[in-house]
C-alpha cells in the first residue's frame, strides 16, 4: 500500500470513565481485519488502554483525545493525541515491583513501561500544546 | 460492568470471582474483600479471573497493595483463569513473582 492509499480510522474520545474501551473495541475490529493473532490483538488493546488512560490522566486537560489507526500490509500504527500541557517522556522512571512493595511507594506508574513492552515501537512528541504518542505493532508472519 | 460475582471459602482459601474490566473500581472491590477477610483471620486468597478478560495497570496496581497486606500476615494470593494478555501484563509488572498462578480453580485449590 502506498502512503496515499493507507486506510485509517479516527476516534475522538471524551475524558469519561472507561472510555478507553471504545478504543480497544475499535482495535479489535481492525486487528481482525488485518488478520493479526489473538496475542497481537491483546497486546495492542492493552497498550491502547494504557496510552488512553495516560492521555486522560496526564494531559491535565478536559479536552477530548484523538486516536488514529493507520493500517498497512505489515503493521498497524496508532497515534494517541491529547491536547494537554505536555510532558518529558525521558523523565519517566522505570517502575520496579520490588521497590513498590514495602516502601510506602506509589503503586501506580506502569503505563509507559507496559506500552513499550507490548508494542514494537513507541515514540512521544510533546509540547505545551499536547502530546502525541505513536506506537506500532508489526504483523508477524506465521 | 465490573463486579465481584462470588466470594466463597473452601478449606483455607477465600475465592473471589470477578466479572468485567479489572479496573480501579474492581480492584478496590477486591481489596475491600481482602481487608474484611483478613480481619476474620483469613490470609489465603484465590482470585478467579475467568470472567475478567481485560485489565488496566491501575487495577493491577491495587493487587500490589493486596500482596503487601497478605505478606504482612504470611498470606498468599493465587490467580487462576487468567487470559493470556492479563498473564503477560502481570508478568511484565513482576506481579507473578509474588503470586501463585494456575490455569484452573481446581489446580489453585489443590496447591
Amino acid at each position: 500500500m502506498s502512503n496515499e492509499t493507507k486506510p485509517s480510522v479516527e476516534l475522538r474520545i471524551p475524558i469519561l470513565k472507561d472510555m478507553e474501551l471504545v478504543a480497544t473495541n475499535t482495535a479489535d475490529v481492525i486487528a481482525k481485519y488485518m488478520q493479526l493473532s489473538e496475542e497481537e490483538s491483546g497486546e495492542i488493546s492493552m497498550a491502547l488502554i494504557e496510552a488512553t488512560i495516560n492521555a486522560f490522566e496526564h494531559s491535565e486537560s478536559q479536552k477530548d483525545i484523538f486516536i488514529n489507526f493507520t493500517i498497512s500490509d505489515d503493521e498497524l500504527t496508532i497515534k494517541v493525541i491529547d491536547q494537554g500541557k505536555g510532558f518529558d517522556s525521558k523523565g519517566i522512571q522505570i517502575p520496579d515491583i520490588d521497590s513498590k512493595l514495602k516502601k510506602q511507594e506509589r503503586k501506580r506508574g506502569w503505563g509507559v513501561m507496559l506500552i513499550k513492552e507490548l508494542m514494537d515501537s513507541v515514540d512521544y512528541e510533546s509540547s505545551n500544546d499536547g502530546t502525541t504518542l505513536t506506537m506500532t505493532k508489526k504483523k508477524k508472519n506465521e | 460492568m465490573s463486579k465481584i460475582i462470588n466470594t466463597e471459602e473452601q478449606n483455607k482459601y477465600v475465592i473471589v470471582k470477578t466479572e468485567g474490566y479489572f479496573n480501579k473500581d474492581l480492584g478496590e472491590l477486591v481489596i475491600s474483600v481482602v481487608e474484611e477477610k483478613v480481619q476474620e483471620d483469613k490470609f489465603h486468597f484465590i482470585l478467579d479471573l475467568e470472567q475478567s478478560k481485560i485489565v488496566n495497570s491501575i487495577g493491577a496496581s491495587i493487587l500490589i497493595e493486596v500482596i503487601e497486606i497478605l505478606q504482612d500476615k504470611d498470606g498468599t494470593l493465587s490467580l487462576c483463569h487468567m487470559a493470556p494478555i492479563i498473564e503477560k501484563t502481570f508478568s511484565i509488572m513482576g506481579l507473578t513473582k509474588y503470586c501463585n498462578t494456575f490455569a484452573t480453580l481446581d489446580q489453585a485449590l489443590a496447591q
